[in-house]
């Protein structure tokens, strides 16, 4: 019943959005940012993180810090809020949840298959897991020898195992061919995500949509330009596109046949929305493309927040506590240029004070 | 009015005088300064950092990273200590004060030889863990490979598993009963790989071991007697002694990698029995030296712990309290020399003298050739209100600040809210029975005061106790409404001599609301015990309690509209005095003030007059004649009189102020065409906030005037629904005696009435948890309510704004409040 949510949202959501837009609330502000611009060593940024909502786990650390820890300090208390939130969830928005951790996991399997590949000791492989994405039997991954023998061993049990229908060969396994598992595997999830948000309907299917179908044009378009010069046909790259999303089907078509960035750009500059991503580049410029993304992404996830009743919310705090953490990241890298961090606060509307 | 001035202050009234000061501190003593200050507790510091973030402070660096550093230490004490089960000695501390790098380099010292302990340990651990699993694995293992003992055929052993080759294979057994009972000979060799897992994972563990070798496998597990000592997480883990069963080499290497994925440590297990016990054996005696080691060392650790964390009792605080100094210190200013600190504050006029000794020892204990100066500044800035409570008066004034701290030096309603707030309350709660039971608790926080201060308690239990000496005095009230009341647990009692009334005839004690007449004095004390059950019982208690609650309404507004003149005169406003508090009294007191003297008149002269009637009668046909309800002499006139001065009262205080105000301003600034410049620029930059902003704000009258209008608006109003309020005095006094005689008639004494014992016992069972909960925890819980909205709304509205803010001194004392 759409635009009737509100009548019964908040018998089984309410408690829960609550608690998400509570956390939101703890995200670090632009003010922090320029704090943490000032840091000069590890133990500054602690300090001045444990004076936000990451200062209860980055307390008990001895001073010498590593950059690692600080990193694995916020994902555990991103993973610590997301497990509270699935407990207390009910269907469907238990499921929901689940789906958001389902791109973890296909990263986490690709990581491991490609690290065993590479004769790499499984346990190292295993810290460097995202633990939203780990399931019980993700150790023995490594056992795999080909596709069909990952599909059978290890991810029948999992709940990747319904997107493995497109891509069980028994080709061996090889760099290109995870390449293809990942995309393959990705589509098929994100196909699945935008089934599920369809089927909950009401505004959690229009906000998640329109986000779902970003995601799926934007890996559109990174799929088109790491594939350009490489051994990958047309109608194989064809394949990997999301069925759905705002270039489907005729900017696939474009897309599919594109031999250089221009090309793509061409395709691109088509759809208003990408069109203001592209103007932004000047010609030939592909590294900052990703940055440009980001941003959008973090803009529409930021207005994902306006609308009430839904649960696109969850989606976009989680996806902004990770955009966040990334921050945080390419802080200790040293790209210590402003402008190269995404505020999350610029659409932000205050609700915080109250009319007196 | 003059007296009115000379008289002594009262203590609790104002709030105390404040000063502003700056202190110019040189570097050498500024530790020690601030230090002395916060033993002191005396002074309010102000931020003048406000703007610069946490890294660009002086401190922030060296010390109070250091002092992060050194409170996450005694963190992990307290933590390893908690873990190792050991409970804090109970001796109190009496150390000589460490000093702080004295602390630290212990802290490390500590720490350095602690986390050593704990490696070994853990290693050890480690060790003891494998060998014991490894027995386990010996017995259980060798259970399954019991019935292969008979046969000793060629076998080959490696390091990590034990390979086992049938050559003699029975063709005509199950799978089963070949690897079991090994007859004949085989090609392919039947390997087996044994182990243990956790029992968690022991099902998992087993499908993908189906998976892999696509069934060919046998799996045989059995538990393990003992649970196993997880050194992560110090927890008992229950696991399982598997032996796996396969075929080939590449099944081999699968089965190793599953082992491996899955965290399962494999033993190599002989397959021979003769050699199984010799490893057995030897392994026992490994083990029971390990355990002698393991004990040895964990009786070392906490020995070790004890001493760190009786050593380190103080530590804590203080590495709170040198936290707190460097905060403090954070928010100082250097001068231009940098060789000063410059600090600003609020401290209380009285506390001059102290703050200045302070100060002295602090330069004199670390030997500055430079004393520290203190001079008072002025301020544009409202001082913070700060009034000097005792245990007794704390509470009370905790119940006005939540409504709003005072204004510096506002008239403190806390001071008659001692004693109108449990006078109040006993209106609505009045029975000597309950007030006896509350007293009784009330003199238990009391008693064991010292004692439940020092600990922590529930949220519940610490409300109650904060409010031990309201509860006090709240029970001694109802003690006293009760006996006026003549309620004990809605019993009346002949404590003050016998009835007044006697019955007509013989039959009275039947018929007892008919046939009493009067034959003896009036009761001294409080209500006729007689009206208890009579039929007119109610409409007498109704009607007494109404007026009675009218009365203390129209006192206790009066008292609030009185204040608001002391208020005005305490701040010299004339304009106040005539404009507002003069119209105010007029019209609360022609309306409500006749009301009151009508019923006190009504009382005293026994008189019929229906005073509805007559206050009706007096808006709507002011000039009729009362007739019966006439009460004295000229009662007409006077409430025609009234009428005009309240109908005078209500222009007079709605227009005549902003009009004033308006001619003062324009006034001051006539001929000016520059605004008022501040009175230093040096200000100016100091306080971007309000307070000076307020100063300089342009004249608004519309706005003043709408301000004046709602405020006189909400008198007039207020005045007919305050006093309105106040009958929920006689409301909730109502329904409490109701609810007790409910109670006690319709439970206690129904159950009386039957002739059996356990009827009699549930009676009472019943009659004691409605006592208990409902009426001395809920109703009092709703008539404290009661009385706490009757202040904050009818009464601090007439005078108390409430808008100031609360002197918080840096004080250390106040640190070991937060601590935990």
């Amino acid at each position: 019943m759409y635009g009737f949510e509100a009548l019964t949202f908040n018998i089984h959501g309410g408690y829960l959005e609550a608690i998400v837009r509570g956390y939101r609330s703890g995200l670090l502000t632009a003010a922090d940012y320029n704090n943490l611009c000032q840091c000069e060593t590890l133990d500054d940024i602690k300090m001045h993180l444990s004076a936000t909502e990451y200062g209860s786990y980055l307390q008990n650390e001895p001073s010498p810090l590593h950059t690692t820890t600080i990193v694995e300090k916020c994902t555990l208390k991103l993973v610590d809020e997301y497990k509270h939130m699935l407990t207390q969830a009910t269907e469907p928005l238990s499921t929901f949840l689940e789906y958001i951790t389902y791109g973890h996991m296909i990263d986490n399997v690709v990581l491991i298959v490609t690290g065993t590949l590479h004769e790499r000791d499984v346990q190292e492989l295993l810290e460097k897991c995202h633990p939203l994405g780990m399931f019980d039997s993700i150790a023995t991954l490594a056992i795999a020898q080909n596709m069909r023998e990952l599909y059978r061993l290890v991810l029948v049990d999992t709940p990747l195992a319904p997107y493995f229908s497109e891509c069980i060969t028994s080709e061996d396994l090889d760099d290109m061919n995870i390449e293809i598992m990942r995309n393959t595997l990705y589509k098929a999830y994100l196909e699945d995500f935008y089934r599920f948000c369809q089927k909950l309907g009401g505004a959690t299917a229009e906000i998640m949509s329109d986000l779902l179908a970003f995601e799926a044009d934007r890996r559109a378009v990174n799929i088109t330009i790491n594939s350009i010069g490489t051994e990958l046909t047309r109608d194989d790259r064809r394949k990997l596109y999301s069925n759905f999303g705002l270039l489907y089907p005729y900017g696939h078509e474009e897309l599919a046949v594109c031999e250089d960035m221009d090309q793509v750009r061409g395709a691109m500059e088509k759809y208003p929305p990408y069109q203001s991503i592209f103007s932004k580049l000047s010609y030939g410029e592909s590294q900052i493309l990703d940055k440009a993304f980001y941003e959008e992404e973090v803009k529409r996830l930021c207005l994902a927040f306006e609308q009430q009743f839904h649960y696109g919310v969850f989606f976009a705090y989680m996806r902004l506590r990770e955009q966040e953490i990334r921050n945080l990241i390419l802080k200790y890298l040293g790209n210590l240029k402003l402008d190269f961090y995404f505020e999350f606060d610029s659409t932000r509307i205050d609700f915080g004070e109250e009319p007196q | 009015m003059e007296y009115i001035d000379n008289l002594p202050s009262m203590d609790l009234m104002r709030s105390e005088k404040m000063m502003f000061a700056q202190l110019i501190i040189p570097v050498e003593s500024a530790h020690r300064a601030v230090s002395y200050l916060g033993e002191l507790g005396l002074l309010q510091f102000r931020d003048l950092n406000d703007d610069k973030s946490p890294f660009q402070r002086t401190f922030v660096n060296q010390q109070v990273k250091r002092c992060a550093e050194m409170s996450r230490k005694l963190r992990f004490f307290k933590d390893q200590i908690h873990k190792a089960g050991l409970m804090p000695s109970p001796h109190p501390a009496s150390q000589p004060d460490i000093d702080l790098e004295e602390l630290e380099i212990r802290l490390a010292e500590h720490e350095h030889e602690l986390i050593e302990m704990n490696t070994n340990s853990e290693k050890l651990q480690q060790t003891y863990n494998e060998l014991l699993e490894f027995k386990m694995v010996l017995q259980k293992a060798g259970d399954f490979l019991v019935p292969s003992r008979s046969h000793s055929a060629a076998q080959e052993t490696e390091l990590d598993e034990n390979v086992y080759t049938n050559n003699d294979y029975a063709d005509s057994a199950s799978l089963l009963e070949q690897e079991m009972q090994p007859g004949s000979s085989n090609e392919s060799g039947v390997k087996f790989i044994s182990g243990i897992i956790c029992k968690s994972k022991g099902l998992r563990f087993e499908r993908m071991l189906f998976r892999t070798t696509r069934g060919n496998m046998l799996f045989n597990q059995a538990p393990a007697d003992d649970q196993i000592v997880d050194p992560a997480s110090n927890e008992m883990v229950e696991k399982t002694v598997f032996v796996v069963f396969f075929s080939g080499e590449q099944a081999r290497k699968k089965v190793l990698k599953i082992c491996e994925a899955f965290g399962a440590s494999c033993y190599p297990v002989p397959e021979d029995a003769t050699k199984r016990r010799q490893i057995t054996r030897e392994v026992l005696s490994r083990l029971s030296e390990l355990e002698t080691t393991l004990e040895a060392g964990l009786r070392h650790r906490d020995t070790a712990l004890t001493s760190i964390g009786f050593q380190l009792r103080s530590g804590p605080f203080l590495g709170e309290k040198e936290k707190a100094i460097y905060d403090m210190l954070n928010m100082l200013n250097f001068d231009v020399t940098k060789k000063c600190l410059v600090g600003e504050g609020w401290c209380p006029i009285f506390a001059k003298t102290k703050i200045q000794e302070a100060l002295q020892r602090a330069t004199f204990d670390s030997n500055s050739q430079v004393g520290i100066i203190f001079h008072v500044m002025d301020s544009v800035e409202l001082p913070p209100t700060y009034f000097r409570t005792n245990h007794f008066t704390n509470a009370y004034q905790e119940i006005v600040d939540a409504y709003g701290v005072a204004k510096y030096q506002e008239a403190n309603p806390a001071v008659y809210t001692i004693v109108t707030f449990p006078f109040l309350f006993a209106v609505m709660f009045g029975d000597w029975g309950h007030g006896i039971c509350l007293l009784l608790g009330a003199l238990f926080l009391i008693a064991r005061e010292k004692r439940l201060g020092s600990q922590k308690l529930g949220s519940f239990m610490e409300m109650l106790f904060g409010g031990r000496y309201v509860l006090l005095m709240m029970s001694l009230f109802s003690i006293y409404c009760g006996l006026i009341y003549n309620e004990f647990f809605s019993v009346p009692f002949h404590i003050f001599g016998s009835s007044a009334y006697k019955c007509r005839d013989a039959t009275c004690s039947d018929a007892r609301s008919v046939g009493l007449i009067k034959d003896r004095d009036t009761y001294p004390f409080g209500v006729d015990p007689s009206w208890r059950g009579s039929r007119s019982e109610l409409p007498f208690l109704n009607s007494l309690k109404m007026k009675m609650s009218i009365l203390f309404g129209v006192a206790q507004m009066n008292l609030g509209i009185l204040l608001s003149y002391f208020n005005a005169r305490y701040f010299s406003n004339s304009l106040d005095i005539r404009y507002q508090f003069v119209p105010q009294m007029i019209f609360l007191n022609s309306l409500f003030g006749y009301l009151s003297l009508l019923i006190i008149i009504k009382w005293c002269s026994g008189s019929k007059a229906d005073l509805y009637h007559v206050m009706i009668y007096m808006f709507l046909s002011p000039f009729e004649d009362l007739g019966e309800n006439k009460l004295f002499w000229g009662q007409g006139v006077l409430q025609v009189i009234l009428l005009l001065l309240a109908l005078i009262a209500v222009p007079w205080m709605l227009f005549p102020k902003p009009f004033i105000l308006r001619r003062l301003h324009t006034e001051r600034f006539q001929g000016r065409t520059y605004g008022i410049l501040g009175t230093s620029d040096m200000y100016n930059d100091e306080e971007p906030d309000s307070a000076r902003q307020s100063h300089n704000e342009d004249f608004n009258f519309s706005e003043v005037f709408v301000h004046q209008m709602i405020h006189s608006i909400e008198f007039v109003l207020g005045a007919v629904s305050n006093t309105a309020s106040y009958l929920r005095l006689w409301a909730l006094s109502l329904a409490h005696s109701e609810l007790s005689t409910v109670f006690y008639e319709k439970v206690l004494l129904l159950a009386w009435g039957y002739d059996n014992f356990i009827i009699r016992l549930v009676g009472l069972a019943v009659f004691a948890f409605a006592t208990a909960f409902i009426l001395l925890m809920m109703e009092t819980l709703s008539a404290f309510l009661h009385a706490l909205r009757l202040h904050w709304v009818e009464f601090q509205n007439k005078f108390y704004s409430g808008d100031g803010y609360k002197f918080r001194p840096f004080s250390f004392a106040a640190l070991t409040d937060d601590d935990e």
